[in-house]
C-alpha cells in the first residue's frame, strides 16, 4: 500500500513522524482527508483532531488547537500551534473549561470576553470530540 | 615581611575571585538544562516552518503578497541577537564580528543596513557604530516569551512591507554542543532567498544538507488554498515571522548558559593556578624573611659575644 510521509510538530514538541496511509484533518474550510498522492494544499487547521491512519490500519489520533497544514507530493506537515495526544487530554479540565466558557457566554460582557468565550468554548469542545471519538476507536 | 602580606592579601582577592567565578559556572551549569530542552522542543517546529515558507516561494500563487518578490537590495535590516548579560567568553563578540562584516559588505556596495538589537550585549555595542540602530529589546530573562518579541518584530515586518526595507536577516548563535556555538546569519525575508538559502545547506541541525525544500520541478505549479491564497498565505507568514524569532532567542539563550560555564570553568582553572603560584611566592618570602631574622640573631650575638 502506499503511503505518504506525515509530520506533525508544534512548538513544543515533536509530536509524530511516520508513514501514513491515510491523514484526517479539520481544515478551515471542512474536514480533510489527504492520501498518498495528493496535490499540494496549504490551509489553516481548525481547533480539532488529526487523525494518522498507518499503513496496518492503526490509528493515531492527536488533538490541535489550530495550525498550518501542508501538503507536498510526499508529505504531509502539520504544524500545530499545540498538539496533544488524545489520551492526553484530561476530560474533567475540559468539561471545566466547557462549562466556565458557557458560564461567560451567559453572562455577555464586552465584545472581547465574548470573542474569548466564544473561542474558548469551540476549543472545549474540539477535545471532547476528540476524546469521543477516541473512545469509541478503542472499544471496536 | 612587608613583601609577604601584600602577597597574602593578593591570595585572599583571587580567592574572592574565583568563588565568584565557580558560583556563576554552577548557576549556567543549573540553567543551561532547561534552556536545552526549550531549545530542543522547539527546533522541529521551526525548521518545518522553514521548509514550509520555502516551499511556497517555489509555488507560483496568483495572490503577490511582498514576501515571494526578489526586490532590488536598497537597505537591509538585521535582528542580532544576543545576551544580556556579559562574562560568557566570546560568544557575543564572535556574533558581532560575522554581523560586522556583512555589514560592511552591503555598506561598500552602497546599501543601508538597519539594526534591531535584542538583548542588552547587542544594544550597546551597535549604538557605538555607524548603523540606524531601529529597535532594541533587553531583559528576555530566562524563559523567553513570545509576547514580548511581537514588538520588535513589527519594526522589521512593517519595514519589508512598507517597501523601506529589501532584505530581513536574523543572527543569533546556534547552539550545537556545550563546547560549540556557531554563530549564525540567516536570511529570514524575503521568502525566494530563504529556498536559495536553504538549497546550499550548511549540513548542520538547523540547516540540513539535504532539506526537502530541495524540490525542483521543471513545470510551475501551485498549491490549493483553503480558504484563499492571501489568508493562508499572510497567516502562514505571521507564524514563520514569529517562530523564527523565537527560535533564536532560545537557541541563543542555551548558547548563552553553555559559554558562560565553559568560560567560568576556565577562569576558576586560571585562579586555582594563580593562588598556587602565588602561595609559593608568599612561602619563600616567609622563609627569606626567617633566614634573614635568624642570621642577624646570631650575627648580633656573634659581635656581642665576639
Amino acid at each position: 500500500m502506499a503511503t505518504i510521509r506525515c509530520d506533525i510538530v508544534s512548538a513544543e514538541a515533536n509530536i509524530f513522524h511516520g508513514e501514513a496511509a491515510l491523514v484526517i484533518a479539520s481544515g478551515e474550510a471542512g474536514e480533510l482527508g489527504i492520501a498518498p498522492r495528493h496535490e499540494p494544499l496549504l490551509t489553516r487547521l481548525k481547533p480539532g483532531q488529526v487523525e494518522v491512519i498507518g499503513e496496518d490500519g492503526k490509528r493515531q489520533s492527536y488533538y490541535v488547537s489550530g495550525g498550518i497544514l501542508e501538503v507536498q507530493p510526499n508529505v504531509v506537515t502539520v504544524l500545530a500551534d499545540t498538539a496533544l495526544r488524545a489520551d492526553e487530554i484530561d476530560e474533567a479540565a475540559v468539561k471545566r473549561a466547557k462549562e466556565e466558557a458557557e458560564r461567560m457566554l451567559e453572562n455577555r460582557g464586552d465584545a472581547k470576553t465574548v470573542k474569548q468565550a466564544q473561542e474558548q468554548l469551540t476549543q472545549a469542545l474540539a477535545q471532547l470530540s476528540a476524546l469521543e471519538r477516541l473512545r469509541k476507536n478503542l472499544q471496536h | 615581611m612587608a613583601g609577604a602580606r601584600e602577597i597574602r592579601t593578593k591570595i585572599k582577592s583571587v580567592a574572592n575571585t574565583r568563588k565568584v567565578t565557580s558560583a556563576l559556572q554552577m548557576v549556567s551549569a543549573s540553567k543551561i538544562r532547561k534552556a536545552q530542552d526549550l531549545m530542543h522542543t522547539s527546533r522541529p517546529y521551526a525548521l518545518h516552518m522553514r521548509n514550509v515558507v520555502a516551499h511556497i516561494a517555489q509555488a507560483s500563487p496568483d495572490y503577490q503578497h511582498p514576501a515571494l518578490r526578489e526586490r532590488e537590495v536598497k537597505r537591509v535590516c538585521y535582528l542580532v541577537v544576543s545576551t544580556d548579560r556579559g562574562l560568557c567568553g566570546g560568544l557575543n563578540a564572535n556574533l558581532f564580528r560575522k554581523v560586522l562584516a556583512d555589514i560592511q559588505t552591503w555598506q561598500q556596495k552602497g546599501v543601508g543596513v538597519e539594526i534591531i538589537a535584542i538583548g542588552q550585549k547587542a544594544a550597546q555595542f551597535f549604538r557605538r557604530i555607524k548603523v540606524d540602530l531601529v529597535g532594541t529589546l533587553t531583559h528576555l530573562g530566562d524563559h523567553p516569551r513570545l509576547e514580548k518579541l511581537i514588538g520588535v518584530m513589527k519594526i522589521a515586518d512593517d519595514g519589508f512591507m512598507q517597501g523601506k526595507i529589501d532584505r530581513v536577516y536574523l543572527c543569533y548563535n546556534q547552539f550545537v554542543n556545550t563546547m560549540t556555538q556557531r554563530a549564525t546569519v540567516d536570511v529570514l525575508l524575503p521568502l525566494p532567498a530563504v529556498a536559495e538559502e536553504i538549497k546550499t545547506g550548511e549540513g548542520d541541525e538547523l540547516h540540513p544538507a539535504s532539506g526537502d525544500a530541495k524540490v525542483e520541478r521543471a513545470t510551475s505549479w501551485d498549491y490549493l488554498y483553503e480558504p484563499d491564497a492571501e489568508t493562508v498565505i499572510r497567516h502562514v507568514l505571521n507564524r514563520y515571522f514569529e517562530a523564527m524569532v523565537y527560535h533564536a532567542t532560545l537557541e541563543n539563550l542555551a548558547s548563552e548558559h553553555a559559554a558562560r560555564m565553559v568560560a567560568m570553568k576556565a577562569a576558576s582553572d586560571n585562579a586555582t593556578k594563580a593562588i598556587d603560584t602565588l602561595t609559593l611566592v608568599y612561602n619563600k618570602a616567609r622563609q627569606a624573611a626567617i633566614t634573614q631574622e635568624i642570621s642577624e640573631i646570631v650575627g648580633g650575638a656573634a659581635a656581642v659575644g665576639g
